[in-house]
């Protein structure tokens, strides 16, 4: 009873710690520290999750029933690692340009984008992961269960234990998977914790080689005598099954949905894989090293018909060696909670991709770029998805009743996953593969290893009726799953993978041959297999109809605001315009479409963005740059382009600089009339009727009084005005002295607030606020700062054209800055309008709304003043301002 | 001295001022605050004499004047114009437009009533 309590206890405390790895290692990350979480080591140490519990426990039982062959599983990553980096790193480095998500992803985004592929790849990998999740569940379960024995504890129920495991397991996904829709979908509070994984289930499994060697065989040579005495006998190398097998476990390295999420999407940079390509190989070695002394010593000393698949628990117990057996435990618990963890999140990421986002766009088409929030529906969506894998993961358990041998479900998957090598390869080295290749290559290898290997993995009976395994379906003997066209005597798992992948790749190349890709194929095909030459040269959109503000409006509701605006104001810089507003030119575009992958996907963000440019996307130019095949066409043209880039941005440059020069020497001319109107208007007003009160005998008291007060009060509209034009020709001339106090946002925002409804008619202004998020601490000239915010407040109230008229002000922090928002539901500043309103004298409108045109001049100076600025932001739906102060100035309260 | 005379102006203070010296001069004042429809309403008062200010709300005085010049039948109107930007050129826009008279604000009474009885003597 003791040893199982410890162990809960210790199992406990382990997934706490790892729990606290990865919070504080996406601390790190948020506070931009990320240099080592992005150590190459850290991402060799993240490809260890290539060993799960099967390779942990199930090794050792492959050993003691067919000798070496263990090794095959470990030699194949280790050869795609060694003898094919480069591809690898061309692979690596589509999925950083591309912003690939998931292999699906890959598959998709290179054949033109393809939904229905990526539905395909989904399902695929979805049916080829839930047995080896449900072999991670037994796993756990068979390793409690020993321990339980050697304690005589009864557990009656053993799906308990898989079910609270799978419960956790999604708990720890979710958390750490979906903490926040990353742009590049990379995880680093998941890859530090499997990384510490990594380093746990090493020493666990050499701490119980070590004991195994020396504590109980007397050293290395007493080992060695040991194996050769044992019955460990096919030591004969079965040359056709070594080479399948070893092709399949390459096959897997690769486009197993986890590996390729730990090696493409988490991957940051080429550094990373020059070191797992040396370094992953060697702990491949150091994880087989003690495999056949342990499958030795356990035949020896354990009673015979002991499960040798937990000889690495098992040994260590029988020898009282209780400690070192929990570690081993922990070893096998970390492979398999590690596997767990990345697969249901690279199977999340495609289930909401590409099954779950374009039904939510299809049945909220209309709506989808006005209203919600699309983070949240793809987050839910996630979330959703990974209790749904991990689900099936138990039911396939709970259901297949854990009976099988590990390996044996294992290469089950490894089959069904490699499916997807030839449209993988074929994509990135051919250009001639087509969407339709892809489609007929998957769907056929897809259908015999469903029928050869998976179905009958259930065993005869279950789900094929036992006569398909005597003599084929229906008496055709060529059609008996176990050897189709009548090819008999091979291995069942060889023969289905020999023929799943021949049909896979023969499909695949003669429908590619047979058919012609669409244009965005080309342009797709062409990014891909040039990648290394001429990143992202070729374009995906000709000059649409887009409009950049609609584009704003769709990028924040799935990027999010501060996202979105960071982009769209560097792209405009890049352009050479001022402001949030690029020119929606087709390299722009482009642009934005990764950066929405990032997010949900090649084919969605692809939909989503043709929603709103209209029609499809490619260009007679296009085409024509694409036909270009030489490498020596490609590199001039991309000269060329780099130059008349840099020509037109220039060109933007100097025309932008040139309206505002134009605009500016208009209104500067316009500015002295309009002091001087301004200016006479009131005097026109005092000197008539002081005329009239001294000129005019016989006037009524009642007269002199309104006269007088006339006077009066056009004085006093002569002194504001006055006031204002000082303020700003001080504020101009950096005269002003600053009286910084301490106060809080929602003191100041409280005054302007007062302040400004003191002075207001016409309908009252609905002002919305967030109290909570305004209790940050201020130290700034807060007279000033509550100046700018009466101005905006009293703007909205004048300006604002709505039957019911609405003021938001929202208060948000990024990391730098503190930032406020006053929104309107007006109707807005019309785009050309935008970048004038904060001159002088620019008032927007004609008719008269009482002020001389200088509160957002005078606006702009203080905020300048303050260390800050003030923006106006397009694409809010009303009029929106942004006011913008360093972060260095404020505290939270 | 008695005849209409026709203000347009969209300053509140500077229209009541205005009243205020023709009216005890025996003139009937009439007034209107909007550019947009001050054409239609000069040609349905007919007014003797017209001020009309340059900086209105909806139409420039300017424009009003060439619509009214172009128009046969107040071709001949006496207009006195008004503005607040008093600089050359605004005088040479006035007299391009067609105003028999020009003024800068501010004015002092006596210069607005003689101007309007010179206006009318003419006529």
């Amino acid at each position: 009873m003791t040893t199982i309590n410890a162990l809960a206890a210790i199992s406990v405390a382990y997934v706490l710690l790892l729990f606290a790895v990865a919070f504080f290692a996406e601390r790190a990350a948020q506070r931009g520290n990320a240099g080592i979480l992005r150590a190459p080591i850290i991402y060799t140490l993240s490809l260890s999750i290539y060993c799960t519990a099967w390779t942990f426990y199930g090794a050792v039982g492959s050993a003691a029933r067919n000798g070496l062959e263990y090794m095959t599983i470990y030699l194949g990553p280790s050869l795609v690692l060694i003898g094919w980096w480069w591809g690898l790193r061309k692979l690596v480095r589509i999925g950083r340009s591309q912003r690939i998500t998931s292999i699906a992803d890959l598959i998709s985004s290179r054949y033109g984008k393809s939904n229905l592929l990526g539905v395909g790849v989904t399902l695929l990998a979805v049916v080829g992961t839930t047995p080896y999740i449900a072999l991670q569940l037994q796993s756990v379960t068979l390793s409690v269960e020993v321990f339980a024995q050697a304690d005589a504890v009864n557990l009656h129920n053993k799906q308990f234990t898989a079910f609270w495991v799978a419960v956790g397991l999604s708990a720890f996904t979710v958390i750490f998977g979906t903490r926040n829709l990353d742009t590049n979908e990379r995880h680093h509070g998941v890859v530090m914790a499997i990384a510490l994984e990594a380093i746990v289930k090493l020493a666990a499994l050499l701490a119980v080689g070590t004991f195994v060697v020396w504590g109980m065989s007397g050293g290395i040579s007493g080992t060695l005598e040991r194996i050769d005495q044992s019955s460990l006998g096919l030591w004969e190398v079965q040359g056709g099954r070594w080479v399948g097998l070893m092709m399949l476990s390459s096959a897997a390295f690769l486009c197993l949905p986890r590996m390729f999420q730990v090696l493409v999407v988490e991957n940051d940079n080429d550094p990373q894989l020059r070191m797992a390509a040396w370094a992953f190989p060697l702990y491949l070695m150091l994880m087989s090293l003690f495999i056949v002394p342990i499958a030795v010593v356990g035949l020896d000393v354990l009673p015979a018909g002991s499960n040798p698949d937990l000889f690495v628990l098992t040994v260590p117990l029988s020898q009282g060696q209780n400690g070192l057996a929990v570690l081993s435990f922990l070893g096998g618990f970390s492979s398999a909670t590690s596997m767990v963890i990345v697969a249901a999140i690279a199977l999340s990421t495609m289930v909401s991709n590409h099954i779950v986002m374009p039904i939510w766009l299809r049945f909220s088409a209309t709506t989808a770029s006005v209203s919600g929030d699309v983070r949240q529906v793809v987050l839910l969506s996630r979330r959703l998805s990974i209790a749904g894998v991990l689900l099936l993961g138990y039911l396939y358990y709970a259901m297949s009743g854990g009976g099988e041998a590990l390996a044996t479900i294992g290469l089950v998957s490894f089959t069904g996953v490699a499916q997807v090598l030839p449209a993988l390869l074929g994509g990135i080295f051919w250009r001639g593969a087509t969407r339709t290749g892809a489609l007929a290559g998957l769907t056929a290898g897809f259908g015999i290893w469903l029928y050869t290997l998976y179905l009958p993995s259930f065993g005869p009976g279950v789900v094929l009726p036992e006569s398909f395994f005597v003599d084929g379906p229906l008496g055709v003997s060529w059609l008996h799953p176990h050897a189709l066209f009548g090819i008999e005597g091979l291995d069942p798992l060889l023969h289905a993978v020999l023929w799943s992948l021949s049909l896979n790749t023969v499909a695949f190349f003669a429908a590619s041959l047979m058919s012609f890709p669409s244009p965005l194929e080309r342009l797709q095909g062409a990014q891909f297999v040039n990648v290394q030459q001429a990143p992202g040269s070729a374009r995906g959109w000709s000059q649409g109809a887009a409009q950049a503000e609609d584009l704003m409006v769709m990028s924040q509701r799935i990027l999010g605001a501060t996202e979105a605006q960071a982009l769209f104001q560097r792209a405009a810089q890049d352009q050479g315009l001022a402001g949030y507003l690029p020119e929606p030119t087709p390299a722009f575009l482009q642009v934005l479409e990764r950066e929405l992958s990032g997010s949900v996907g090649a084919a969605t963000a692809h939909a989503m963005l043709g929603q709103i440019v209209g029609g499809m996307a490619v260009s007679v130019e296009d085409l024509m740059a694409v036909a270009d095949e030489t490498a020596q066409m490609m590199e001039y043209s991309a000269r060329l382009e780099e130059q008349s880039a840099e020509l037109s941005r220039t060109a933007a440059q100097l025309r932008a600089a040139n309206d505002k020069l134009t605009r500016l020497s208009v209104q500067k001319d316009a500015f002295l009339s309009q002091i001087s109107h301004e200016l006479r208007t009131p005097m026109t007003s005092i000197r008539a009727f002081s005329e009239i009160l001294r000129d005019t005998d016989g006037l009524t008291g009642e007269e002199r009084n309104k006269y007088s007060s006339i006077i009066h009060d056009e004085a006093i509209r002569l002194t504001r005005l006055l006031d204002d034009l000082l303020d700003l020709s001080v504020l101009e001339n950096g005269q002003v002295s600053l009286n910084i106090v301490q106060g809080t946002l929602r003191e100041v925002l409280d005054r302007a607030q007062a302040a400004a409804s003191a002075n207001e008619n016409g309908p009252a202004l609905d002002i919305q606020r967030d109290l909570t998020r305004e209790s940050v601490v201020l130290f700034t000239d807060t007279e000033r700062l509550s100046q700018v915010f009466i101005n905006l407040i009293s703007n909205a109230g004048k300006y604002c054209d709505a039957a019911q008229p609405r003021l938001e002000i929202r208060v948000q922090k990024t990391d730098k800055d503190l930032l406020v928002d006053f929104i309107d539901n007006g109707s807005g500043v019309a785009p050309d309008a935008q970048d004038v309103i904060f001159e002088k004298f620019s008032r927007v409108s004609d008719q008269k709304a009482g002020g001389a045109g200088l509160g957002l001049a005078i606006c702009r100076q203080i905020t300048a003043r303050l260390g800050g600025e003030i923006s106006y932001l397009p694409g809010q739906g009303g009029a929106a301002f942004r006011v913008q102060l360093p972060l260095s100035m404020t505290r939270a309260a | 001295m008695s005849g209409q005379v026709l203000l347009i102006e969209d300053e509140p203070n500077i229209i009541e001022a205005i009243k205020f010296i023709l009216s005890r001069e025996g003139w009937h004042v009439h007034t209107h605050s909007n550019g947009v429809d001050a054409a239609d309403v000069v040609r349905s008062r007919a007014p003797d004499v017209l001020i009309l200010d340059v900086m209105l709300p909806g139409r420039s005085g300017y424009d009003i004047l060439r619509e009214l010049r172009d128009d046969p039948a107040t071709a001949a109107l006496p207009v006195l114009m008004l503005t607040a930007r008093g600089q050359s050129k605004d005088r040479e826009m006035a007299e391009r437009a067609g105003a028999s008279r020009f003024m800068t604000k501010p004015f002092s009474n006596a210069e607005v009533l003689d101007a309007v009885r010179a206006l009318t003597s003419v006529a």
